[in-house]
This record gives C-alpha cells, structure tokens and sequence, in this order.
C-alpha cells in the first residue's frame, strides 16, 4: 500500500460530479480528505491523501484523466515560499503539528515540512509576511 | 589600552582590521580575556531585523510639463503627505490603502499600505502615482496619473524618526478571547507569547548607555549607508537597568536615514498584522568600534543577561496599568517555552535573529573589504531622559 497527496481542481463542468465517490467503490482507495471547496455551479477544489495498491492507484489516475479535473500530485494546497520567509519564527507556536519548525537552533532558520501539513491555514492568518499561501 | 576612531577607520581602510560579530565576540573574549581581546578586536557588529512602524520615505518625484504642486498623492493606491514644498511627498509605513475596510469586518486583513510601497519601490516596481491639486499661477497643473519607479525619482530616502528599540515587551493575553496585536495574534489565556528583539545582537543591547552610538554613527539600513540621523521618538532611557546597565524594557531608540536607492529588497518588507494594521519590516546593522575594555564588555552580552517584561495586552497595555506580569531572559524566551503562573506557555518571536545574524555578518564583510568605515557621533544620545504622558484636557480648563 503507497500513500500520495494530491490536490484537485475542478471546473464549473465536473463539480456535480460524484468522483471521489467512485475512486473509493471502484479502486478500493482510502480517502483523507485534508480540505474541500466544492460547490454546486462553481468551481471547486479538494485537497486530500489517497491510500491504495499502486496498481489502483495508476488506475485511479486513468479515471480522473477520463474528466476535466486538473491534478496537481505530490504537494499540499498550502505553500510555503522560502524566499519570503524571513525566519522570524511567529508561526512556529500557531502551527499544530510542527510542519513549520526550526530547521536550525543556532541561526533559527525555519523550514516546512510538507508531510506534516494537515492545512489548518492557521501559518496563513498569522504570518505578517504573507509566505505561506493556499490555492484555495 | 584605547583606541580611537581614526586609528581604527586607518586600520579597516588598510584591509587589517579585526572584526567580529556580537555572537562571534562573546566566546572569542572568554577564551582571550577581555583585556587582550581589547587590543586584537577592533570592531563588533550588530543587526536587528524586525517590524519598525515609525519608518517612511521622502519622494521627490521631479516636475511634470506643466509643472504641479502636488497636494494630495496616492502610491499604488496609498495616500502620501503632500505638505511639504511642490513634489516632495513622505509616505509613511503603517498607512492604509485608499478604501481599505480596516477593522470593520474585524479582524482586518491590511493587505497592502506604505511599508508595502516601500518594499515594491525598493525591489524596482513600476508603480502609479496619483496627484491632485488646486493649480497655481506658477503651478497650473491641477491633477497628474503617471506610472514610475525608484529610479524615476530623484531621492527616495528613508527617514525613520523611530528604529532600533532597545528592548521590547513581550506579550501575553489574559483573557478569554483572541486578541489581534502589533506582536501578533495571542490566543486566549496565555496560550502563547511574542517577543520582538533580536537580544544578544541587537544594537543598543550591546552599547546599552549609548557611549558610541550617538547622533552621526554610520549604520547599515537594509544595505545602504545610512546614519543616526537624532535620538528616536519615545527614546526614554531613564528606565530600570540591570547590574549590566541593560534596560529591562524599551527604553533608548534611533532616528535613522538612508537612500532607498542603495538597499537590498531582503531587507525591506511589507508586513500586515491581521486586525492590526500594516508596517514595514526592516534590517539594520550598527558597527560598534572597540575604544576600550569596557566598550568590548558591554558587546559580550548575552541572552540569558538581557531580560524583557511580559505584558498583558488585553488589559495592562492599553489601559497603561504598568503591571509586570512576570519577567524572563532571551534565552528562555528563545527555548521556545517558559512557565508562567504554573502553565507552560508557547513563546514565539516577531523579531528575525535569522536575519539579523546575516546582517552581522554582511556588515563584517563589509567592513574587513575596507568599504564600511566608522564615524564619531557629534552627539551622545540622552542618558537621563524620561517620556510624557499625554494629559486629556478641556479647552475651558
């Protein structure tokens, strides 16, 4: 079993669509669904973790191929701009799970690790900088 | 042992002189001793890097055909003061975007205002002015909308009438709901606390009764060379000191000047504060030449000998109780933890050391290349000088 991370765009065309609906009965997949914004007759966006065999993994991709979905694979739909960052460290205390942290004690560089994101968007309310950023 | 500033300039123009950063000095003088260190270091620098509200710009934006003197202007949207002569505007850091809702769907988000401009303008936007006026005999042009960049301008200099505060409140909130601040969003019941100082390298932590930065020091104003142009708004240096003579709150502050034209865009940021307002974010390295033993003591300071006051601001700050809820040290601070009536509490910094440890180090180069040389001050900032209250009072009183 392989998990991947994937964020969805869909388009005015596919969002009464039930998609995920169908990657969960048809390719046995689990789901994790970090973030959603789908609404009827407008676009929409979904940000989620896919677990399952890559056999149905491959063939999940096929599917969602087969609609106007845009698939942005292997990163979050939050985005941290390390040219931005000016390291001053605000965030460290509103991020949970330590996504953001100090990659270095002595000169306190801040890093962000990607995997530990679970896109609570509290880095987006509170870094003064506007580094981290979200697609949607 | 001393030394003065013209033995030291001829050193650093020769390529020979020793310098090292305020982080560097603290164990090169425990391995050396301090009097020997005295003799070998010739310069230690400084940097912070952090929002400083009272900063802005003069434009001087030249004539147009026909000529206009301009008495309103908006950059990128954001009014500038137009009261001085016809085409000179100051805009300033924390003003507002034309239209911006503010806090009126609360918390605001304050986007974009001066200390943004300042950051476009200084990484070469092309930006667009706005200006309107009532037309003069010598002055006919009534209303002007033209795109420009820095280098369209014929000065843009940074005059911040308050940088560099000695030392900062660090900031919690007592009570049962979110507060929005200029140190950040602070959760309810001291779920977490911001400081804002870069400690053991901040400039007037390390000459702390101000005996070489003074009125005409040279500094490093996000890159360009800039100057101690006054003491800063609110300097208040009359306050309680350690046995170290380190202010354990604000205290002393600088007036800085320097040509945008010369600094570097990392140094220069636009920074919004939800529910709080804009600002602008800025580096600034001050060299502090090594005249004697004691000049070079006072740079071995460290963050566990500086100490800041932690504030309510829900309740303590703006009502100006004065109450001191407790106190700690930078390097408590900097843990990432403190423990506060019995509750551990998050800490957290608005100040970059970061990016003040990359300036002390730019300015080192600087100097050592021989291109960063030192100036007496022609003033000594005020040692013994308190701060006014403004007293409400009636017309008829």
């Amino acid at each position: 079993m392989i998990t991947k991370k994937v964020y969805l765009y869909f388009p005015k065309s596919e969002t009464e669509k039930p998609i995920v609906c169908e990657l969960i009965r048809n390719f046995d997949l689990t789901i994790n669904i970090f973030r959603a914004k789908v609404t009827p007759e407008e676009e929409g966006y979904l940000s989620l973790e896919i677990t399952g065999t890559e056999e149905h993994l491959e063939q999940a991709y096929e599917f969602l191929k087969g609609f106007d979905v845009v698939i942005h694979a292997g990163s979050k739909a939050v985005h941290w701009d390390s040219e931005r960052c000016t390291h001053c460290g605000n965030c460290l205390t509103h991020c949970p799970t330590g996504a953001l942290h100090l990659a270095d004690q002595a000169t306190r560089t801040v890093a962000f690790t990607e995997e530990k994101c679970i896109e609570c968007l509290s880095c987006i309310t509170n870094c003064p900088f506007g580094v981290c950023t979200s697609a949607f | 042992m001393t030394k003065t500033y013209a033995e030291i300039n001829e050193k650093i123009a020769a390529g020979k002189a020793v310098v090292l950063t305020a982080e560097e000095v603290i164990d090169y003088v425990d391995r050396h001793g301090l009097d020997k260190a005295a003799q070998e270091v010739d310069v230690v620098t400084t940097a912070t890097f952090g929002p400083m509200c009272s900063s802005g710009c003069f434009l001087n934006f030249g004539h147009s055909t026909p000529k206009m003197r301009i008495s309103e202007a908006w950059i990128a949207d954001v009014p500038a003061y137009c009261g001085i002569a016809a085409v000179d505007v100051y805009l300033g850091a924390t003003e507002l975007r034309q239209n911006d809702p503010a806090n009126m769907y609360f918390p605001g988000e304050f986007r974009y205002g001066g200390g943004h401009v300042i950051e476009d303008l200084v990484a070469g936007k092309k930006l667009q002015l706005f200006g309107l006026s009532y037309g003069t005999d010598d002055y006919p042009r009534r209303e002007i909308r033209t795109m420009f960049d820095i280098n369209d301008l014929n000065q843009a200099i940074m005059t911040n009438p308050r940088n560099c505060y000695q030392n900062y409140n660090v900031a919690v909130n007592c009570s049962d709901k979110t507060i929005h601040t200029y140190l950040g969003i602070l959760k309810p019941r001291m779920r977490n606390m911001t400081y804002c100082s870069a400690g053991q390298l901040a400039p007037l932590l390390n000459d702390p009764t101000y005996q070489t930065i003074g009125v005409g020091t040279s500094v490093w104003l996000a890159g360009a060379r800039g100057i101690v142009y006054a003491q800063g708004t609110q300097h208040c240096s009359e306050v309680e000191r350690g046995a170290n003579e380190v202010p354990v709150e604000g205290a002393g502050t600088l007036g800085l000047s320097g040509d945008m034209k010369q600094m570097l865009p990392e140094f220069v940021r636009g920074a919004s504060f939800k529910g709080y307002g804009c600002t602008l974010a800025l580096g600034v390295g001050i060299p502090i030449p090594i005249l004697n033993p004691e000049i070079l003591k006072r740079t071995t300071v460290r963050d566990r000998d500086i100490s800041a006051c932690v504030i309510d601001y829900a309740s303590d700050y703006p009502q100006k109780t004065g109450k001191v809820l407790a106190r700690f040290n930078y390097e408590q601070l900097r843990s990432g933890q403190v423990e506060l009536d019995g509750r551990k509490v998050a800490v957290s910094s608005i100040s970059s050391y970061h990016k003040a440890l990359k300036i002390c180090n730019l300015l080192k180069a600087e100097i050592e290349d021989g291109s960063f040389l030192l100036s007496e001050p022609s003033q000594r900032l005020p040692l013994h000088q308190g701060m006014n209250s403004l007293e409400i009072t009636g017309p008829n009183k």
